[in-house]
């Protein structure tokens, strides 16, 4: 139970915040949410007599693009989901594992509701009758609110048979993950779902065609569910105003490493930056920005002058030659050895790899003891190139996407700082560390 | 059809295939290991990755789906960077110990590695230990540290065994295929998992460090152990069979066989084998040449002047349909009709006409059946791949399974309705079901069972029947050896007429099919196998038959062998037989032998010998033929087994014809009474069916070899407060034994399994019947 967390500010995600307007850790509740305007939406499309197909062309038209990494076009992902009958489930991810991620946390225990909602309309719109919301294992207390969250709007008639009147059902479950952090690949956690060792299936069958129970199904990440009721009450038009074209709508970052102030900050896409940094109250103790990744920790890193010269939007970080992926904005200052964050993201891939295929479950074990060997100043000539030799052999030769997510931060980090890798194979120590 | 293109040449395949099929089409090879073409599709090893234009990256030849116009590059510098990337990750922490790897020389890895491995390594960190694992006593995982989990083991388990024995557990590196804590792998197909494993990782226990693949001969040969007639490769060293493994069979037995099948083996090389003619002078065995042997039978013959009536003959169903002839052709000379080789038959009356122990169908049309009745088998050991066709059946075609059994059997499929019924209940319950159909159907009830009460269970199986197209009613060995055996044949071909489905008879051994073409039974005057042993006769021949063993009576059956004047056994085995042969005649076994197996679907398969003679063993067939011409028959000079074959020809014909002859019996048997009280139910276990396999010791130290026990019911261990352990007495016929019990709570209600083949059937009998049981001591007393 989360009970002792007292009130914080309500413009904490900032002033641009549309998901996160008005939260203040404590008003996560039914009727605080319904105060915010919650369930508007859900009554909109219930009681306007809103197609499915109405709903898809609202999403669509906002350019709402998928929060949980890969930043696909949400609207298209509903459009492939097959008309007519037949079972069909709709899944939220909430297996929020991605290093420097912890955005669907906060949304989760301050504002349930919200996921809620979404999930509903998103059922709606598909045509699904079940709904699953599968959360990460390590933050037990917020799959707890959710379970709450969950019997106010089964209460409420949010959830359950007939919603509020019309002739739409819908129930949705909680799922509480393990930890693992392949479960957060989606096919990986339906097959968790299902009650089987979390492993991402090969596709082609996409989820759409073949997904949870071998039903079609839709997965999206929490913060894409909790973006659609604001964006049905506000029109698809006015969602995609509030970013940039191709880039709808605000965005929640979570910042950390190397700032003043690390948390999450809600704004809109296309936002610079270096205003981002502000927000957070810019690098700590006054040290100089080295180093940004802008997307989680799978997302190759960029040097400070690159970030501090690109928007935070989708198109705008793949420009500068990273991705947005799931918003984890890691700040690293200028006392930060690369090498030494390499492997602790090594480590973490090897940690995490699941094992199924080849490449990553040999590979991401090399790549972690030869940057441990650079780092612990046993690194030979000819051990970079072979980490970069490694990494192609990875990267894109797996069944999904964690090798490319363990190659992807060896071939970053070594093209941005290479020399850094070079001083320790040559003189044994760090060229940061031994200062 | 999709037409799309590899390494430059057009390929069409049906929609719904993948490239690795069009590859195979074109006979272009893909590189892979977890790929198996009886197997779901992985795609974990990631070796098969190819270039396919327009995609951005190299994708698994195994799971791709072909499309149209698809250009799929095999070895293009894309594809061949994959493959070795790939290849270069399944080594860095593979012992590379082929030296001393069993698989060395036929390992899928060692292969691929010549083309797509490099000459040295770049992994400089130290490699993965995996521990070794205990599987049981035929399949051997002590080197885990070579398995490149491909989950080729898993899957078999999963999808064609039907039992998950094997999973990968841990992640990422640290993940290791092992069975479920402290078991052991059971599965009556478990050998298979050493085939599929593309390394050294499973390998065969029996043949562990026996050999180096290069020095084995292999030759093609047919299982003589069911009547499934699996082909087999025989693989030697020398003169000795020291592995088995399939021949690929799409209509018999896939590219699978049995453990029964594959380390049989063992017993071929057994130091029990009869190598020299013997004779048994003034109670002690001597070995003498060939002339003497002989001689001396017909010597003692002629001593004898035997009423033919007091000749017997006894023939096993593991003899080729060749020597069968021979057999009764010889015994026939003599005078006498006394011949048969239906040794575990309690009952052997005629069902009627041409009923012959036969599938009805073909094996792989059992894949397509709507509604299985099994009637009396315990399926899975009896015909371990015909249960597997089953389990297709009902998994793949979703077909309805029902099984009448004395205990619940598990098929594996949580969909088989299985009823347990105590032996003497099981005609009374077909009756029933019988009574039910004709009810739903509207035709007449017989006016036998007219009055009879129909169970909902039988009900249940009635409703079962009507419904659907292919049916087909099974008759297992429980039913075969079942006191009342014909009036369950007689039932089911009536069940069979009503409701539209073939009757298939499951037989003993590989060659009932031969036997009964070659009219290895006594014609009207004739004594049947348990008249013979009932009524001590003078003299004996026997072909194969171990009637300690093999026979429905095996005491009586060794006390009237014991009292004739001169038994003469042909037997690959001495042991056995010298309780109570006078003389032993050393023939072949089916791997030193030519001949031929008719199997249950009726196809005849050849054989030629895979090993030369042991000692001064023979064919069975020359030595027949030999004894004819001394006893001075005309007809039985055959120099070569092709004439021996030319005089089955007319023998072949019949059978086929008497094949698609159709059986009608309209006769219903009179209502039945069960046994009131306990009963006794005697299975044949799975590894003690003939000669070859009680001598086989893999085999013998699995679980399902024990057979020394007397196994209860939890109602009736209740009722006699026996836990395991204890000693319990049973009395059959007025004979008794005292055994340890075991608690089975699959049995049926008022049920004692002993089985056949056991010490205590040498005491008490061979087959069920009423029994009483006493608790004499606690297990505690006898610690």
């Amino acid at each position: 139970m989360i009970t002792s967390n007292p009130p914080f500010s309500q413009d904490s995600y900032g002033p641009e915040a549309v998901i996160m307007k008005g939260v203040n850790g404590v008003n996560w509740q039914l009727a605080e949410y319904e105060k915010r305007g919650g369930y508007q939406a859900l009554r909109k499309i219930l009681s306007d007599e809103y197609s499915p197909g109405d709903v898809i062309a609202e999403v669509k038209k906002s350019a709402l693009r998928g929060r949980g990494g890969a930043g696909f076009p949400t609207g298209l992902k509903w459009s492939f989901m097959p008309k007519g009958d037949g079972q069909k489930y709709i899944v939220c991810n909430s297996d929020e594992g991605e290093p420097g991620t912890f955005k669907d946390r906060d949304l989760l225990r301050y504002n349930p509701h919200i996921v809620i909602e979404g999930m509903a309309i998103a059922a709606y719109a598909i045509g699904a009758s079940v709904g699953y919301n599968y959360i990460h294992g390590e933050i037990w207390e917020v799959y707890e609110r959710f379970e709450e969250a969950l019997e106010e709007a089964r209460s409420a008639g949010y959830l359950g048979d007939k919603l509020l009147g019309s002739d739409f059902s819908f129930d949705l479950f909680a799922h509480h993950g393990f930890g693992a952090y392949i479960c957060g690949e989606e096919t990986a956690l339906l097959e968790s779902i299902e009650g089987k060792k979390g492993q991402p299936r090969f596709k082609p069958p996409f989820p759409a065609s073949y997904g949870l129970y071998g039903c079609p199904t839709t997965i999206n990440n929490t913060e894409t569910f909790a973006a659609v009721p604001s964006l049905i009450l506000g029109g698809g038009d006015a969602y995609l105003a509030l970013g940039k074209p191709n880039n709808g709508g605000t965005k929640i970052f979570s910042v950390s490493g190397d700032v003043q102030n690390p948390g999450n900050y809600e704004v809109r896409l296309g936002t610079p930056f270096s205003k981002l940094l502000e927000m957070a109250g810019g690098v700590r103790e006054g040290n100089r920005l080295k180093a940004v990744i802008p997307g989680g920790s799978s997302m190759p890193v960029l040097p400070a002058n690159i970030m501090m010269s690109t928007d935070m939007d989708y198109d705008s970080i793949a420009e500068a030659g990273s991705m947005l992926g799931s918003g984890a904005v890691i700040i690293m200052d200028e006392t930060r050895c690369m090498v030494r964050c390499l492997l602790r993201l090594s480590y973490f891939y090897h940690e995490e790899s699941c094992g199924q295929c080849t490449p990553c479950r040999e590979g991401t074990g090399w790549l972690y003891r030869l940057v441990k060997r650079i780092h612990s100043g046993l690194g030979e000539e000819g051990d970079i190139d072979k980490l970069l030799s490694l990494s192609d052999n990875i990267g894109g030769r797996t069944i999904c996407a964690l090798g490319d997510a363990a190659a992807l931060p060896v071939k970053s980090f070594i093209e941005h700082f290479r020399p850094e890798f070079e001083y320790l194979v040559t003189h044994k120590e760090s060229q940061i560390e031994s200062k | 059809m999709i037409t799309l293109e590899i390494d430059g040449k057009k390929v069409e395949v049906d929609s719904g295939s993948t490239v690795m099929d069009a590859a195979s089409k074109l006979g272009i090879h893909v590189p892979h290991f977890c790929y198996h073409k009886k197997l779901s599709i992985a795609a974990n090893c990631r070796m098969c990755l190819v270039e396919v234009e327009k995609a951005p990256k190299p994708l698994p030849a195994c799971a791709t789906p072909a499309t149209q116009d698809m250009k799929v590059h095999t070895r293009s510098e894309q594809a061949k960077s994959a493959q070795k990337g790939v290849m270069e990750f399944l080594l860095i922490n593979h012992p590379l110990d082929c030296p001393i790897c069993d698989q060395g020389g036929e390992c899928q890895l060692q292969d691929l590695a010549v083309g797509y491995g490099g000459s040295g390594s770049r992994f400089e960190e130290s490699k993965r230990m995996v521990g070794t694992k205990e599987l049981g006593p035929l399949v051997s995982a002590a080197e885990m540290s070579r398995c490149i989990h491909c989950t080729r083991c898993v899957r078999f388990g999963q999808e064609v065994a039907g039992i998950m024995e094997l999973g990968m557990v841990g992640r990422g590196e640290h993940s290791e295929i092992m069975s479920f804590v402290g078991s052991t792998v059971e599965s009556e197909l478990s050998g298979n998992m050493i085939d599929v494993c593309p390394v050294g990782a499973l390998t065969s226990k029996p043949f562990r460090y026996a050999a180096r693949t290069w020095e084995l001969a292999r030759r093609k040969t047919v299982s003589p152990h069911d009547a499934l007639g699996s082909n087999l490769i025989a693989q030697l060293k020398g003169d000795s069979v020291i592995r088995v493994v399939p021949n690929e069979n799409a209509e018999i037995n896939e590219c699978w066989i049995s453990d029964r099948d594959r380390f049989s083996y063992e017993g071929l090389n057994s130091l029990d084998r009869l190598t020299e003619p013997m004779i048994k002078i003034d109670g002690s065995w001597e070995e003498v040449d060939w002339a003497v042997a002989l001689d001396h039978i017909k010597e003692k013959f002629s001593t004898l002047n035997a009423d033919p009536n007091r000749i017997g003959a006894l023939s096993a169903p593991q003899a080729t349909t060749e020597e069968l002839y021979l057999f009764q052709k010889f015994i026939r000379e003599l005078g006498s009709e006394n011949v048969d080789y239906r040794l575990r038959q309690a009952d052997c009356s005629n069902t009627g006409a041409n009923a012959l122990p036969w599938l009805g169908m073909s094996i792989g049309d059992v894949e397509k059946l709507d509604s299985i009745l099994v009637i009396g088998s315990n399926i899975r050991k009896e015909q371990p791949l015909l249960a597997h066709r089953i389990r297709k059946a009902v998994n793949q075609n979703s077909a309805s399974l029902a099984l009448i059994n004395p205990m619940r059997t598990d098929t594996l499929l949580t969909s088989a309705q299985e009823f347990t019924v105590s032996p003497s209940r099981v005609p009374i319950f077909m009756q029933q079901i019988v009574k039910a159909v004709s009810v739903q159907l509207g035709v007449e009830i017989p006016a036998a069972i007219n009055h009879i009460n129909v169970e909902p269970d039988a009900q249940k199986v009635a409703d079962m029947l009507v419904v659907g197209k292919n049916k087909l009613i099974l008759i297992g060995a429980l039913s075969r050896h079942h006191p009342d055996r014909s009036k369950i044949e007689k039932i089911s071909h009536i069940l069979g007429d009503l409701v539209d489905a073939k009757i298939g008879l499951l037989s003993d051994g590989p060659n009932s099919l031969g036997a009964e073409a070659t009219k290895n039974i006594p014609a009207r005057s004739g004594l049947t196998a348990r008249e013979m042993t009932a009524n001590a006769l003078d003299v004996y021949f026997l072909l194969h038959a171990e009637m300690g063993e093999d026979s429905c009576d095996p005491d009586v059956a060794i006390d009237a062998l014991k009292s004739a004047k001169l038994v003469v056994a042909m037997s690959a085995f001495k042991d056995e037989v010298s309780n109570y042969a006078t003389v032993m005649l050393p023939i072949s076994p089916f791997s030193e032998t030519s001949g031929t197996f008719i199997n249950m679907e009726g196809k005849r398969q050849q054989f030629g010998p895979v090993a030369p003679a042991k000692g001064q063993s023979r064919p069975a067939w020359r030595l027949i033929a030999a004894l004819g011409k001394l006893f001075g028959f005309g007809g039985f000079e055959y120099e070569s087994i092709e004439k021996v074959r030319e005089a089955l020809r007319s023998v072949y014909d019949d059978l086929d014809a008497n094949l698609r002859k159709k059986i009608d019996i309209n006769e219903m048997p009179d209502a039945l009474r069960p046994i009131e009280g306990i009963e006794r139910f005697a299975d044949v276990p799975m590894y003690s069916v003939d000669a070859v396999v009680r001598r086989a010791p893999a085999l013998q130290s699995t679980k399902e070899a024990i057979r020394d026990y007397l196994w209860l019911g939890s109602d009736l261990s209740k009722e006699l407060g026996a836990v395991n352990g204890d000693v319990v007495r049973v009395e059959q016929d007025g004979k008794h034994i005292e055994l340890p019990a075991q608690i089975d709570v699959s049995l049926a209600g008022s049920v004692v399994r002993v089985p056949m083949t056991s010490n205590a059937s040498k005491v008490i009998g061979g087959i069920g019947g009423p029994v009483q049981i006493t608790k004499v001591a606690s297990f505690e007393a006898n610690v």
